[in-house]
C-alpha cells in the first residue's frame, strides 16, 4: 500500500468537497445504526449479553497462552496443520509456501481483514499467484484497486452508479447499468467460475474454539463455504485474539455479532470448520502482528476484545462524515484509531485525534471496549512519545503556564483577553480555521468576573 | 450549604449571561453562592489534546479555589466531567478525591442535590435540546440512545417545569455536534459538517431555540447559525430555567 501523505483531517476535508455524497454516506450508515438499535432493543438481556461477552474476552486475554496451545493441540488432533506467524511477512510467506508446494497459482479468498492488514494479495500477486476476493464488497474494492473502507461493508463509500461504472470498465457490463440485482448476478456469474476452478481457498476466522479446535466463519453470502468446500487446500488465517474458550460461548457471540453489525438476528451462514474432507488439506495460520505487544499495554489491551462487527464505525459521526479511507489504515473508524498506533505510532499519530470523544462507540460495542477512553489515553502517549507537532507542544506549554497563574495577569480582564488570544478554538482572528464557516461569539461588554466584582460582594450578597 | 461557582474560562469571557443566570437561579433557590475570582481554566483543552501532564498547575489552582466548598457547581458538563475524571493532587490524593466528588454540573445539581420540583420560570418557545456528549455519556444526564435501558432525562425533567415551553423531538436525539475541543479547528471540515447537520435537525423539527448544558457545543452551533443568518438562537439551559418573561 502506498504511504499516506495526508493526515485524517486533510483526507476528510477532501471527502467533504462533495457534501451531497457525504449526506448519502452518513445516511446509509446511520440507517444501519438504527437497524442495530432495533435489534439490540428486541432482546431484553442485551446489556447482559454485552457484559458476558466482555468478560469472556477478559478471560481469553488473561489466559491467551494456554488457550492457544489448547486450540493448537485440538486442531492437530483433528488433522489440521497449524502455523505460527509473528508478523505479516511471515504470514504471507507461509501461505505462499503452502500454495507453492502444491504448484497452485490461483486462490480464492473470502473476507479477512487480517490478510488485508498483511497485504497478502499484493504479496501473492507479485509472486505469480492470482488471488480473487469472493466477498462481493471486497471483490468490488479489488476491481477498483482500493482497500476496503469499512470492515463489514468494504465498499459502503461507493454508490451503486460508481459500482456500475467499475463493472462496465472491468467486467464489460453495459454502460449505465447500476441496478444492484443485475450487478450482483453478473458478479456471481464471474465468481462462480473462480469458485469452480480454484484449488485453494483462504478464509478468515470469526471465532476459534479452544476446547474443540473448530473455527467459525460468519458470512451473508456463503462465499467462504463455497470456496472452502470446493478446494483441495483450505487455509484459514486468524489473529491470535480470535480465540474463545468453549463452544457454548458461541451462543453469546453469534447473537451479538450480526445484531451489532447490520441489525440481523444472525449472519446467514455461521459455518463451523473442524476437519479436512478425505483428500483435502487444511491449514490454519495463527498471526501475532502486534497483538502481543498490544496485550502488554495495560491501557489498550482491551482493544483486542474486538469481534470486528463495525458498529463503532456506523455510529461514529466522524467516520460517517469522513469516510473509512480517510483513516489511511486497514482498520478504520474508532477501533482502527486505537489499534493503529500500536502498529506504527508515528504514522498513525493523527488517528486518536480524529474524534470528538463523544463516546457513542463504546456504547454500541458488543464487547464493551472503552474505545473513547483509549482514544484519550493514546493522545497522552503520542504526545509523550514526541509525535505531536512541535508547534502544538510550545503552544500548550504557554497555555498551561498562563491558565494556571492568575497572578501573572493582574486583572480578570487581561485573563479574558488571554483566553481570547490563546484557546485554540477561541482565537479571535480571521485566519483561525474556526472562522472559515463559523462566526466568533459576540464579545460581551464585560466578562462574568467583571460583572460579579461590580454587582455582588465578596460574600456573594447582592449589591444591586 | 455553600456552593462554589465554577465558571469555565470561555464562559466567563464569551457567555457572561449564562453565568449570571446560573448564579441568579441558584440564589433564587435559596443557595448561598460564592464565586472565587482567582479561577481560570480547568485544563481540559490541554488534557484532551494529549497534554494532561501539563495540567498539574491547573489542578493545584482548582483545589486552592474550590476544595473548601460543600458543592462546586458549573454550567458546563464537559468541564465538570474533566474535573471529575482528571483532578489529581499527588501530595494530597484524599483532598482531590473529596473535591472531585463534590463537583456538579448545574442540571444534575438541581435534580439530584436540590431535588427541585418546580420552578417559577416562563419561556414560551419551541426548544430543541442538544445533548452534550460529555453531559450525556460522561455524566449520565439522560439515557443514551445506544443502550437497551429505561429512558430518563434530567434536562427534560427541568424544562418540563418551565411555563409555556414546548420541546421538539429530533430525528437524532443524541448525536454529537462536532465541537470536540481542539477538534473544532484541527478537523475543521468534519467539525463544521457535524454542526451543520445538528442545526438542520433542529430547523427541520421546528425549534426556535437550541439549548444545551454545554456552552462549548452551543458556541459552535451558534457560530454556524450566525454565519448562515439563521433566526434560530442558541441559549444555555440556565438562561431558560432562570427566564421569567
Ligand atoms: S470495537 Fe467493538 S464496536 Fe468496534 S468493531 Fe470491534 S467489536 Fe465492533
Amino acid at each position: 500500500m502506498e504511504k499516506a501523505t495526508k493526515d485524517h483531517a486533510a483526507l476528510a476535508e477532501a471527502f467533504n468537497q462533495d457534501e451531497e455524497h457525504v449526506n448519502w454516506h452518513d445516511g446509509a450508515l446511520w440507517w444501519i445504526r438504527q437497524k442495530r438499535d432495533i435489534a439490540a432493543k428486541n432482546i431484553p438481556e442485551w446489556e447482559q449479553l454485552r457484559e458476558t461477552a466482555s468478560r469472556i474476552k477478559s478471560n481469553v486475554l488473561s489466559n491467551l497462552h494456554d488457550y492457544l496451545l489448547e486450540f493448537e493441540a485440538n486442531l492437530t488432533k483433528n488433522g489440521v496443520t497449524v502455523h505460527w506467524a509473528a508478523d505479516a511477512e511471515e504470514h504471507n510467506r507461509i501461505v505462499y509456501s503452502i500454495l507453492k508446494a502444491k504448484e497452485i497459482t490461483q486462490m480464492i479468498k473470502s473476507k479477512s481483514m487480517l490478510t488485508e492488514e498483511c497485504h497478502l494479495n499484493e504479496y501473492l500477486i507479485e509472486r505469480g499467484i492470482d488471488v480473487i476476493n469472493s466477498d462481493l464488497g471486497e471483490y468490488i474494492q479489488q476491481l477498483d484497486n482500493e482497500p476496503p473502507s469499512h470492515i463489514v461493508l468494504p465498499c459502503i463509500h461507493k454508490r451503486k452508479e460508481e459500482i456500475g461504472e467499475i463493472f462496465h470498465e472491468h467486467l464489460g457490463t453495459e454502460k449505465g447499468v447500476s441496478d444492484p440485482t443485475t450487478l450482483t448476478r453478473f458478479a456471481r456469474w464471474h465468481l462462480r467460475d473462480a469458485f469452480i476452478s480454484r484449488r485453494a481457498a483462504l478464509t478468515g476466522v470469526n471465532f476459534a474454539v479452544a476446547e474443540t479446535g473448530e473455527y467459525v466463519v460468519c458470512t451473508n453470502e456463503g462465499n467462504a463455504d463455497m470456496g472452502a468446500h470446493l478446494s483441495d487446500i483450505q487455509i484459514a488465517s486468524m489473529g491470535i485474539e480470535k480465540i474463545i474458550p468453549k463452544k457454548e460461548h458461541l451462543g453469546v457471540f453469534l447473537r451479538l455479532l450480526a445484531r451489532s453489525a447490520t441489525g440481523q438476528p444472525i449472519t446467514i451462514y455461521s459455518s463451523h470448520f473442524k476437519k479436512p474432507r478425505p483428500g483435502q488439506e487444511m491449514h490454519l495460520v495463527l498471526v501475532d502482528l502486534g497483538r502481543s505487544r498490544q496485550l502488554g499495554r495495560p491501557d489498550f489491551r482491551d482493544s483486542l476484545k474486538c469481534i470486528k462487527c463495525g458498529a463503532c464505525m456506523n455510529t461514529c459521526p466522524v467516520y460517517r462524515k469522513s469516510g473509512g479511507l480517510s483513516y489511511h489504515n486497514t482498520i478504520s473508524g474508532p477501533i482502527g484509531a486505537i489499534l493503529a498506533p500500536n502498529l506504527d505510532m508515528k504514522r498513525h499519530a493523527d488517528l486518536p485525534f480524529a474524534s470528538t470523544l463523544c463516546g457513542s462507540c463504546s456504547n454500541v460495542c458488543p464487547v464493551k471496549i472503552n474505545i473513547h477512553d483509549q482514544l484519550y489515553q493514546w493522545r497522552q502517549v503520542i504526545v509523550q512519545e514526541g509525535y505531536a507537532a512541535n508547534t502544538k507542544v510550545l503552544g500548550m506549554k504557554a497555555m498551561a503556564w498562563t491558565l494556571s497563574s492568575p497572578g501573572s495577569y493582574s486583572t480578570i480582564g487581561r485573563a479574558g483577553r488571554w483566553v481570547l488570544n490563546n484557546i485554540p478554538f477561541a482565537v479571535n482572528n480571521k485566519f483561525n480555521p474556526w472562522y472559515k464557516q463559523r462566526e466568533m461569539p459576540d464579545g460581551p461588554k464585560e466578562s462574568f468576573g467583571e460583572w460579579y466584582a461590580k454587582n455582588q460582594g465578596d460574600n456573594g450578597s447582592e449589591k444591586v | 450549604m455553600t456552593v462554589g461557582l465554577f465558571i469555565p474560562c470561555y464562559v466567563n469571557q464569551f457567555y457572561p449571561q449564562a453565568a449570571i443566570a446560573t448564579l441568579q437561579l441558584l440564589q433564587k433557590l435559596g443557595v448561598e453562592v460564592v464565586y472565587p475570582p482567582r479561577q481560570t481554566c480547568c485544563g481540559q483543552p490541554m488534557a484532551n489534546s494529549g497534554f494532561e501532564h501539563l495540567t498539574q498547575d491547573c489542578n493545584r489552582l482548582f483545589l486552592e479555589n474550590f476544595s473548601e466548598f460543600d458543592y462546586i457547581v458549573a454550567p458546563s458538563a464537559s468541564c465538570v466531567l474533566h474535573v471529575k475524571q482528571h483532578l489529581h493532587a499527588p501530595t494530597n490524593p484524599a483532598l482531590a478525591e473529596r473535591t472531585r466528588s463534590r463537583v456538579y454540573e448545574l442540571v444534575e445539581f438541581l435534580t439530584d442535590v436540590l431535588k427541585v420540583e418546580n420552578l417559577a420560570a416562563r419561556f414560551p418557545h419551541k426548544v430543541g435540546i442538544h445533548q452534550s456528549c460529555h453531559g450525556l455519556r460522561g455524566l449520565y444526564l439522560a439515557q443514551m440512545s445506544e443502550l437497551n435501558a429505561s429512558p430518563f432525562s434530567k434536562p427534560v425533567q427541568l424544562l418540563n417545569m418551565v411555563d409555556g415551553l414546548e420541546l421538539v423531538d429530533l430525528d437524532r436525539p443524541d448525536e454529537c455536534c462536532g465541537f470536540g475541543g481542539t477538534f473544532c479547528v484541527a478537523e475543521e471540515a468534519v467539525s463544521v459538517k457535524m454542526g451543520k447537520d445538528r442545526v438542520t435537525d433542529h430547523v427541520k423539527n421546528g425549534a426556535e431555540y437550541i439549548t444545551s448544558v454545554d456552552l462549548s457545543c452551543l458556541m459552535h452551533l451558534e457560530g454556524i447559525l450566525h454565519r448562515n443568518k439563521s433566526a434560530i438562537k442558541a441559549v444555555h439551559i440556565a438562561e431558560i430555567l432562570n427566564a421569567t418573561v
